[in-house]
């Protein structure tokens, strides 16, 4: 009973990912595109929430539902000039000219899906034995995180870092000396 | 004898310290002329020196060494002089007509602007020459050889401006350089065979290694054959013979130095130098003996029949260098050099004696422009009819006693057929030296002449005049060179036939000339062999036909070099495949990006299909 | 239980619609927001593989990789935006067809 409701909930979840995602990538506003966005990171941390993992469907919503999608929609604010945009976008996406994207995407899912189902596997690996039941707390994962995997948590604060740095200097170095006509080099 | 050698290191450097004070000196004229000429007047004066000391004795050897020039391994050559009287006579020659003709040309270019380059060119002419007669290795030879051509190369071509006088000295250089490789091949050989390039060594050695054994002869041969090849290119005899009618293109004293002094005399030097080894293969010199009977009936002819002033001259060079082939082949080497120094007297003053008539006739070379010139020339008329005479060995000159001697030594060594060309060889010199001297001094006035030869220019041909009638003392020293050869048996035939003939060939020409059949239009059934006779029996046309054209076809045949179509293969392949993949580099991010994928699906296709194998 | 096949699909699903996005738009910003799909495509493999482990009794390591791997998707949305607000200040469109100076 339990499980047919969960399986219910996961297909029409997939389905709204798969849709939302669809429109995401399809659509020509962008402010359109991001809310169609924040609805599949939205129906993705429902599908971990169904697999169990509380705690990365709670960072999914604070990080990027919220923080991530903030920053998108800042710059969205900063650029977007309304209907001129639009305009804009249109022009430079159209379906007929993604006919290359849609073969060459189709064909890698293709055959992904033939290496992953089809192929014939050996036994032992591809033994999949009912998931314990047993729910994993916050504090199984900070015990991991600074037990083995503290190298991690020093690179990732390393990466933090290093992007941070960059996009400091990627906005603040003035426009004017960037760009350099011929002339100005002879 | 150690003091002198000193003395001796001067005679080939003093012109070559005077090439290059010229070289890098600025000059008024009159300090060029006393330089180029005190240099070689004075390496004259010291091997007049030598004369005197070491007057027609024929076993004294004097050497000086002006250093080590190689010295790796097995191979040690010194910059090492060495002189006995062959080297003694060739210097005296060398330096003696040198200086004359030095003489001269201070008269005979003072007028040209590039006085202080020609006498450079001369003075180094003579330093190259004095160190190919003097060098005690081989290796010293062919430094002076190669000089020996490099400067006769800038001298035929010393008027560059005009394209004719380039191509003349690019055929000279081209023509002689064919024998000059020959004998370098020569000079390895040796070098293999008898571990030294010592001149002495290899004659003592040769003896040793290849007379024990005749199956070895054969290596002799070569060995001479290729010394031979070199000797025949510069000597300007029969295969190679054609460069130096067309070595005229440069000023008449040069041409004088060429054909006396220098540069045509090193092949016979370098085959009396080495006559011991030549000894070793007697087939080689009967083939020397050959080539010369050839060379002179050859030479004589074609002067017969030329029209130009020094191309008359050149072809009886031909014609008397092959004289010296012959006595060499024959193994009369002392004869063969006693001819190369009458020769070198009596040739330089025709060469002089005609330089001093071109230059009073405003560059005339033709013959037949010219006539009557005795009464308004005569120095020169008179000069030129002494070195004619010598040339046609009319009794008592100096030509006369080498000739003659060249004469009994071929019929004492038995070959009946070469004296009877010979003889006829010496007919036909007679009659066109009288020819000569009839046509341009005798008859009517065509030009008169507008300048009188300079007082250096009279001196170089009174000179030169006296030599030609008194120089044919023979020089003893040079026995060692000639095997004795019994000259008692001459039959009457034999002893005044040679005598006779000039005169013969002399009233010949007179009564021709008489009867103006001179400069007359050829009959029409003789005009074939007339033409072909005068082109010097069609050799250039020969060698062209059968070299130069069939090369210059081949060069347009493969104008694109069809090795190259390979390489040329490579690089469009290589350009192709470039093509191919610039076009995943244009610089779109896209695009990248798709061949990214593109390749991930090939990967995967490929690892799928390795999975369905199984 | 969700069959894990489900999962497959809805994870490869996602990261070829992203991947098409990628290829087939020409605007940076949305070039961006595909990249973010094709994260999360990755996401729910990971979360999913550590919790059908058979060795998965209080499994967090693929919670840990999605920590990590948010914090990549941070960094590069961080560096990606700064350059599009550099480029739209530079050029005035987010074109990234324009971009090909790199080419000679």
């Amino acid at each position: 009973m339990l499980d047919n409701m969960l399986n219910t909930i996961f297909i029409i979840t997939a389905a709204i990912i798969l849709i939302s995602a669809l429109l995401t990538i399809t659509a020509h506003n962008v402010v359109h595109a991001l809310l169609y966005l924040v609805i599949t990171m939205l129906a993705v941390s429902l599908i971990f929430f169904i697999l169990g993992a509380s705690f990365a469907a709670a960072l999914q919503i604070i990080i990027y539902a919220g923080a991530i999608m903030v920053l998108f929609i800042f710059v969205t604010m900063m650029l977007h000039q309304g209907e001129k945009s639009l305009a804009q976008e249109r022009h430079l996406f159209h379906f007929s000219t993604s006919i290359t994207a849609l073969f060459l995407s189709s064909m890698l899912f293709f055959e992904l899906i033939f290496m992953l189902f089809l192929t014939p596997t050996d036994s032992a690996n591809s033994r999949v034995t009912a998931p314990s039941s047993a729910i994993i707390t916050v504090k199984d994962i900070g015990t991991q995180l600074y037990g083995p995997y503290s190298l991690l948590v020093v690179i990732s604060a390393l990466m933090l870092l290093s992007a941070l740095i960059t996009a400091i200097h990627i906005s603040k170095s003035p426009v004017t000396s960037e760009i350099k006509t011929k002339a100005d080099n002879l | 004898m150690t003091e002198y050698a000193s003395l001796l290191a001067l005679v080939p450097l003093l012109p070559l310290f005077s090439a290059l004070i010229l070289l890098f000196s600025k000059l008024p004229k009159l300090w060029i002329s006393i330089f180029a000429v005190g240099s070689v007047a004075s390496v004259a004066l010291i091997s007049l020196f030598f004369n005197v000391i070491f007057w027609q004795q024929s076993d004294f050897v004097l050497t000086a060494s002006l250093g080590t020039w190689i010295n790796i391994a097995q191979l040690k050559i010194n910059f090492g002089l060495y002189l006995d009287p062959l080297s003694l006579v060739m210097i005296t020659i060398v330096s003696g007509v040198g200086a004359l003709i030095h003489l001269y040309s201070t008269g005979f270019m003072y007028q040209d602007n590039d006085l202080k380059r020609y006498f450079t060119y001369l003075n180094l002419f003579v330093s190259a020459m004095l160190f190919l007669v003097l060098a005690d290795n081989l290796l010293l030879l062919y430094l002076g050889w190669e000089g020996v051509g490099l400067c006769s190369y800038l001298l035929i071509g010393f008027w560059y401006q005009d394209r004719k006088n380039n191509l003349a000295a690019n055929k000279a250089f081209l023509m002689t350089r064919i024998g000059d490789t020959a004998m370098a091949i020569g000079l390895f050989l040796l070098f293999t065979q008898l571990g030294t390039l010592d001149i002495q060594e290899i004659q003592i050695k040769a003896h040793a290694v290849w007379s024990l054994n005749n199956d070895n002869n054969t290596m002799a041969s070569l060995c001479c054959l290729l010394l031979l090849a070199g000797a025949v290119g510069k000597s300007a005899q029969l295969p190679l013979q054609n460069w130096l009618p067309d070595a005229m293109a440069g000023p008449t004293p040069v041409s004088a130095l060429i054909h006396a002094a220098t540069m045509v005399t090193a092949g016979i030097y370098l085959i009396a130098r080495n006559s011991q080894l030549f000894q070793l293969a007697p087939d080689v010199l009967y083939l020397v003996a050959l080539i010369g009977t050839f060379t002179l009936l050859l030479g004589a002819s074609a002067a017969m029949v030329q029209t130009d002033l020094k191309r008359i001259l050149a072809y009886s060079t031909i014609s008397q260098l092959g004289y010296m082939f012959l006595a060499l082949g024959v193994g009369a080497g002392a004869s063969a050099v006693f001819h190369l120094m009458t020769h070198a007297f009596f040739k330089a003053l025709l060469f002089l004696a005609a330089g001093a008539l071109i230059y009073s006739l405003h560059h005339e070379h033709n013959i037949f422009k010219m006539g009557g010139l005795l009464k308004k020339l005569p120095v020169v008329a008179v000069s030129f009819a002494i070195g004619c005479a010598a040339l046609a060995s009319l009794p008592f000159t100096a030509g006369f006693f080498s000739k003659e001697l060249i004469l009994a030594q071929v019929i004492a060594s038995g070959h009946s057929g070469l004296w009877w060309a010979a003889v006829l060889g010496a007919f036909i010199t007679a009659f066109y030296s009288a020819r000569l001297f009839f046509v341009v001094f005798l008859g009517q006035t065509q030009l008169s002449p507008n300048a009188r030869p300079t007082k250096s220019m009279s001196l170089a041909l009174v000179i030169l005049s006296v030599l030609s009638l008194f120089g044919g003392i023979h020089p003893e020293g040079l026995k060692s060179l000639m095997p004795q050869l019994d000259t008692d048996g001459l039959s009457t035939l034999q002893h005044w036939l040679p005598i006779i003939l000039p005169f013969i060939a002399i009233s010949l020409a007179w009564w021709l000339f008489k009867t103006k059949r001179f400069g007359k239009p050829v009959p029409a059934f003789m005009q074939g062999v007339h033409q072909l006779v005068k082109s010097g029996w069609a050799f250039d046309r020969l060698y062209q036909t059968i070299i130069v054209s069939p090369f210059n076809t081949l060069c347009q045949v493969n104008k694109d070099d069809f090795i190259d179509l390979f390489y040329r293969l490579i690089e469009k392949t290589s350009g192709r495949l470039h093509m191919v993949f610039s076009k995943f580099q244009n610089g779109q991010l896209r695009r990248y990006n798709a061949s990214l994928i593109l390749f991930c699906i090939l990967a995967f296709a490929w690892f799928i299909s390795g999975e369905l194998m199984l | 239980m969700i069959p894990i096949s489900w999962v497959f699909m809805l994870s490869l699903s996602l990261f070829v619609i992203g991947l098409f996005g990628v290829l087939a738009r020409r605007n940076l910003l949305f070039i961006l927001i595909s990249l973010e799909l094709m994260l999360n495509a990755v996401v729910i493999l990971f979360i999913a593989a550590s919790r059908y482990h058979s060795a998965s009794i209080a499994n967090s390591d693929g919670q840990i990789m999605y920590l990590l791997i948010l914090t990549l998707a941070a960094s590069e949305i961080a560096v990606g935006l700064s350059l599009v607000v550099h480029m739209y200040r530079q050029h005035h469109h987010l074109d990234i067809d324009k971009l090909n100076k790199l080419r000679d």
